[in-house]
């Protein structure tokens, strides 16, 4: 919990990590991939404050006990979504498991919420895997990588037919959340890697998931906003938007912000550190002293404290059903929040 | 001038497809010799080891191109450094192969399409560029779908959007529209104005965005002040 100014923000730290991109964890003959990875998430962090940026070897695996006071003590988070990212191709015990997650959560007890992945190309054995899975670790949500390459394949969608029986199966099993990695990527080579146009199919076919779109589909913003303003079930995930905009360059924080506050509303925006590339501390304490800098943004909506109560961990809660103390929840929970002019885009488009 | 003057002013022409920027003023450009015999080496840089490599393929591509057009240039070599795909990019180029040759079994399509679905976004962006000022000015949203190419005070961003719809085969001369369907070349009426606009602003923002990540990546990466990145005051 985080009070400022004697209101009170209850976080949800929705999209974070615990990662092992040690040297010990590479895999033979893949050493350049695994440090081009670890590299590049490294320069991430550059866009942060300097005073929190990591020398290489702490950021290559952060322990328990930096994670548990960078994101809780220090942090402000009540509670932490981990979002696996496996990469077993490069590195020899996974980036990131749910396995892992799962053995942090356990010694912590209510701190966090496991969230797990599947991939359509695993067929059976991947729907068996989701399973168990959700058995053991009572999965809420799943994160996948669409343009993840493996064995020849050069990636996947989620509107592919093997991908539908997925989420039909995530949904009998009690899976709400769908995170999808519309981001950052790497493959497949010859189209577009970022794009976001399945998730428009999935998520009119799928109304009862929820589709929350990580990286708000940067580095094509654009497409996303125009998807996501069609779709009540498609959230803007808006790990790198703070961690990646807010310190280093703010008057296109204020752009993008106010785009994605128009476009998408701020009642499907959800807040996430991206812990480890940023520590949550200086994202959360920012945001909450976030304004528009001048009068160029006068077009874009307002921000109060419930747009960023809604946006730092009332929505969150919402999607994965975590209960919220009655001193951190808006004074008028009935207030409509959508952006004014949707109807403007219901009238003048189609896609 | 120098050759290698002349190379980096033909670099000048070569744009990074999603920024629409040229690698010249974007800091990919690491380094430029010429022998005295005409051997010219242009050595290319880019923000992530990870950066896309259907980008990375047109941008050498184009400064091959680029760079082999200039007089005095015998032999053009063009290396993309500090890439995870450079070595095939770099032999691809340089053996004039397309993009599905240089990834054998990866790749199923060339890059053209690519390419000119960026350069649409290019013109939205463009389009929210010139017309806020004539927004700022005075101008109602009615005035601007009146309005055609010849109306609008020359600017350079006039000038590059202009260009940006040469190359789409767009209508561009003095009397067509000043706002076009990017796909179409038809005007856009009065009603559907305000949506265009605000999908043009949508663009130039996106734009704006990943030019500041990449500036900021390409300077943790090599450690330089990236020459003409895109500033923003504080």
């Amino acid at each position: 919990m985080y009070e400022k100014d004697g209101n009170k923000y209850f976080i949800v730290d929705s999209h974070m990590h615990y990662w092992d991109a040690s040297p010990e964890n590479w895999v033979a003959g893949h050493e350049n991939h695994a440090k081009g990875w670890i590299d590049c998430f490294h320069a991430y962090q550059s866009l942060g404050p300097p005073e929190t940026h990591w020398t290489i070897e702490h950021f290559y695996k952060a322990s328990e006990e930096d994670l548990m006071k960078d994101v809780f003590e220090d942090g402000h988070v009540d509670k932490a979504i981990f979002q696996p990212t496996y990469l077993k191709e490069w590195y020899t015990e996974g980036f990131n498991t749910t396995a892992q997650n799962a053995a942090l959560a356990e010694k912590h007890p209510d701190k966090f919420i496991v969230n797990g992945r599947w991939d359509p190309r695993d067929g059976d054995a991947g729907i068996k895997q989701l399973e168990e899975d959700v058995a053991k670790h009572g999965l809420k949500g799943v994160k996948m990588y669409t343009a993840e390459w493996r064995d020849g394949s050069r990636g996947w969608t989620l509107k592919d037919p093997e991908a539908y029986r997925f989420l039909e199966k995530s949904q009998e099993l009690g899976i709400k959340n769908i995170h999808v990695h519309k981001g950052p990527t790497i493959w497949p080579l010859d189209k577009d890697a970022f794009d976001v146009s399945d998730v428009d199919h999935a998520a009119t076919d799928f109304p009862d998931l929820n589709f929350i779109v990580e990286h708000v589909g940067l580095p094509r913003i654009e497409d996303f906003c125009f998807m996501a303003t069609q779709e009540p079930n498609v959230y803007a995930g808006l790990s790198v938007v703070i961690g990646g905009f807010m310190h280093a360059r703010p008057k296109f924080f204020a752009k993008v912000m106010g785009e994605l506050l128009f476009w998408v509303g701020e009642d499907k925006m959800t807040f996430g550190s991206d812990y480890s590339i940023w520590e949550p501390k200086w994202q959360v304490e920012g945001f909450v002293d976030w304004d528009y800098p001048s009068d160029e943004f006068s077009d874009y909506p307002r921000v109060n404290v419930d747009t960023k109560k809604k946006i730092l961990g009332l929505n969150a809660a919402k999607l994965y059903g975590i209960e919220v103390p009655q001193e951190c929840r808006l004074a008028d929970e009935g207030a409509p929040a959508a952006p004014d002019d949707a109807k403007l885009v219901e009238d003048g488009v189609k896609v | 001038m120098t050759v290698e003057a002349q190379i980096l002013t033909a670099l000048e022409a070569v744009r990074d497809p999603e920024l629409d920027e040229p690698v010249t003023t974007l800091g990919f450009v690491a380094s430029c010799t010429v022998s005295a015999g005409g051997d010219a080496q242009v050595r290319l840089r880019l923000p992530t080891y990870f950066c896309a490599p259907n980008f990375a393929f047109l941008m050498v591509a184009d400064a091959y191109d680029a760079v082999s057009a200039v007089v005095g240039v015998r032999h053009a070599e063009v290396i993309l450094e500090d890439h995870f795909a450079a070595d095939a990019i770099n032999a691809g180029v340089a053996a004039r192969s397309g993009f599905v040759q240089s990834f054998d079994g990866l790749a199923v399509a060339e890059l053209d399409e690519l390419r000119a679905d960026f350069v649409r976004k290019a013109v939205l962006a463009g389009t929210d560029r010139v017309c806020r000022p004539l927004l700022a000015a005075g101008a109602s949203t009615d005035d601007l779908a009146e309005m055609t190419l010849g109306d609008v005070p020359s600017t350079d961003d006039l000038d590059r959007l202009r260009s940006r719809r040469v190359e789409l085969g767009l209508p561009s001369d003095d009397g067509s529209p000043l706002l076009v369907d990017t796909v179409t070349g038809e005007g856009i009426g009065a009603e559907a104005l305000p949506l265009h606009l605000r999908r043009a602003r949508l663009t130039q923002v996106n734009t704006e965005a990943n030019g500041s990540i990449c500036g900021g990546m390409l300077r943790h990466r090599y450690g330089t002040q990236v020459q003409g990145e895109l500033e923003e005051v504080r």
